[in-house]
């Protein structure tokens, strides 16, 4: 595993290379917006980036609490197992419930990729390996976050004419990010012996959290109209492919992050576990 | 059942008897609010029309900051004289514990609510002009959405470095949706504009407290039992 590392960051290198040859290159110019439109091809795959290492982060931080106790893992692993069902086939029994640009696949589709995410961090994560892998997770996730919240405003300036509006889209986006920095600030400043238990307890209950923040600012927004109006409609197919490409760099950076932070966090653990075993141990080798 | 009931009752009948004594909580809350209420009313004119549009949320950061002030009294009682280590090793059910806690700084922000209304009607001249007894579901929705996550939260502060920044920091991201329905409820019920309805915001708030009342219940003993 160790030789992979220098071959994927030489390969994400390069990926991010081309990718951004191809976002100020080989992209067509946007009609209206002109040459400033090619944020999008950070702004976006960078808020996708995030949105999975959340996801990452609470699927992780889940495993951390109910792998505490067998019998809540043998529930959990059973609910996991029927909520990958029902998203398959509730989407086409309550077809006509769904949206109008939601289709009963891409729901089946989310279920499966979640519950396909749980297992594979549950076979290849140990217990300490997980509360691991939420840190890093939140940790790179704010990051990517950060640049979405940043890049944002940058490209809302020369085309909407103001920095930032309180939008359904970037208010719920800031109200995610205040919620996993205030994840971060509890790791730092809670106790080495619970910060696990407490950290994920807390990325539980942002989760909770998400989709009644989006409901709430939904309406919230829908009440008071907004003169901006944003997106919609259907992209040129060549855009698309550059949009692809970069998400693609974006993610093989983002793993080779989170990878590197991963064995950094594991390391200084080992060193401190044999630090606090070595002040037990008399000079003589001996335990006391 | 009558053992968990019975703890519940007995802490919170310690919890209220102890601030009925020492009106600890009480008065620091009251004298923030009004506090609060003060420095606000230099930031705006009080009295004009246009105020209405802004007491919902003015009302509800008040007692959002004041409840702050009880929150974090609420477990540092129990710390003194290892409390709280005794309930932990105590084969007594956790969620008794933070059912009495939670009860019990409900009714101290009831009390802090009934007390600051009257006020906040006087300093600002509010009337609702839409249906007021709405006001009463808001109120009491909201109190428990802010005191449960309060309660909670305040439980895991608890053996944090600087405890007492540490709640606000976990408590106001999560409470944002509640926080939003509560000032919009109070806006539109005071502007009374008939094409819109405080509906929405209470059914928001319902949904809010039944979500995360059952996650505390779920994920108290855990958080208590965090070595």
């Amino acid at each position: 595993m160790k030789k992979a590392f220098p071959i994927l960051g030489l390969l994400t290198a390069v990926l991010l290379s081309y990718a951004l040859y191809e976002a100020l290159v080989v992209a067509p110019q946007e009609q209206t917006m002109g040459d400033v439109q090619r944020i999008f091809y950070y702004h976006v795959p960078s808020a996708w980036t995030a949105f999975l290492l959340f996801a990452i982060n609470f699927l992780a931080s889940v495993l951390y609490l109910v792998r505490r106790n067998p019998q809540t893992d043998r529930i959990a692993n059973w609910v996991v197992m029927a909520l990958a069902v029902l998203t398959c086939t509730g989407g086409y029994v309550f077809r006509s419930a769904l949206p109008k640009d939601v289709y009963p696949s891409s729901v089946a589709t989310t279920g499966i990729a979640i519950a396909g995410l749980y297992f594979l961090i549950r076979k290849y994560f140990s217990e300490q390996g997980t509360d691991i892998l939420a840190l890093t997770t939140a940790e790179v996730g704010v990051v990517f976050c950060t640049v979405v919240l940043v890049t944002g405003p940058l490209w809302a300036r020369p085309v909407w004419g103001i920095w930032w509006t309180w939008d359904l889209r970037l208010t719920s986006t800031l109200v995610l990010w205040l919620i996993y920095v205030s994840y971060l600030v509890l790791r730092r400043f809670s106790s080495s012996g619970e910060t696990p238990v407490l950290a994920a307890a807390l990325a539980v209950f942002g989760a909770l959290d998400v989709p009644l923040v989006y409901f709430s600012i939904w309406f919230f927004r829908t009440q008071h109209p907004q003169p901006v109006i944003g997106g919609g409609g259907s992209i040129d197919p060549r855009m698309l492919h550059v949009l692809l490409i970069n998400w693609l760099a974006f993610l093989c950076f983002a793993f080779l992050v989170c990878w590197s932070r991963y064995r950094l966090e594991r390391i200084q653990r080992d060193v401190e576990e044999t630090q606090a075993l070595e002040a037990l141990l008399e000079p003589g080798g001996q335990v006391r | 059942m009558s053992a968990p009931t019975g703890i519940t009752r007995a802490t919170l009948t310690k919890d209220l008897r102890l601030e009925w004594r020492s009106k600890d909580a009480l008065n620091s809350m009251l004298f923030f609010a009004l506090l609060v209420v003060v420095v606000f009313s230099f930031s705006f004119d009080p009295n004009a029309e246009e105020s209405r549009v802004i007491a919902g949320g003015l009302v509800w950061v008040a007692f959002l900051f004041a409840a702050v002030v009880a929150l974090n009294q609420t477990w540092a009682r129990e710390l003194r004289n290892q409390v709280l280590d005794a309930y932990r090793v105590s084969p007594a059910p956790a969620n008794a514990l933070f059912l009495a806690k939670a009860i019990g700084n409900f009714l101290f922000v009831v009390v802090l609510e009934a007390v600051m209304t009257p006020l906040f009607i006087v300093f600002y001249k509010l009337h609702a002009l839409g249906p007021a007894w709405q006001l009463f579901p808001v109120a009491v929705l909201g109190t428990w959405a802010i005191v449960v996550n309060g309660t909670f939260f305040a439980a895991m502060s608890l053996r944090t470095r600087s405890r007492e920044i540490m709640l606000p920091l976990l408590l106001f991201p999560i409470t944002i949706p509640a926080l939003l329905s509560m000032v919009e409820a109070t806006t539109t019920i005071l502007v009374g504009d008939p094409s819109t309805s405080a509906k929405f915001w209470i059914v928001l708030l319902a949904t809010y407290d039944v979500v995360f009342t059952t996650g505390s219940l779920a994920l108290f003993e855990t958080v208590l039992h965090a070595e």
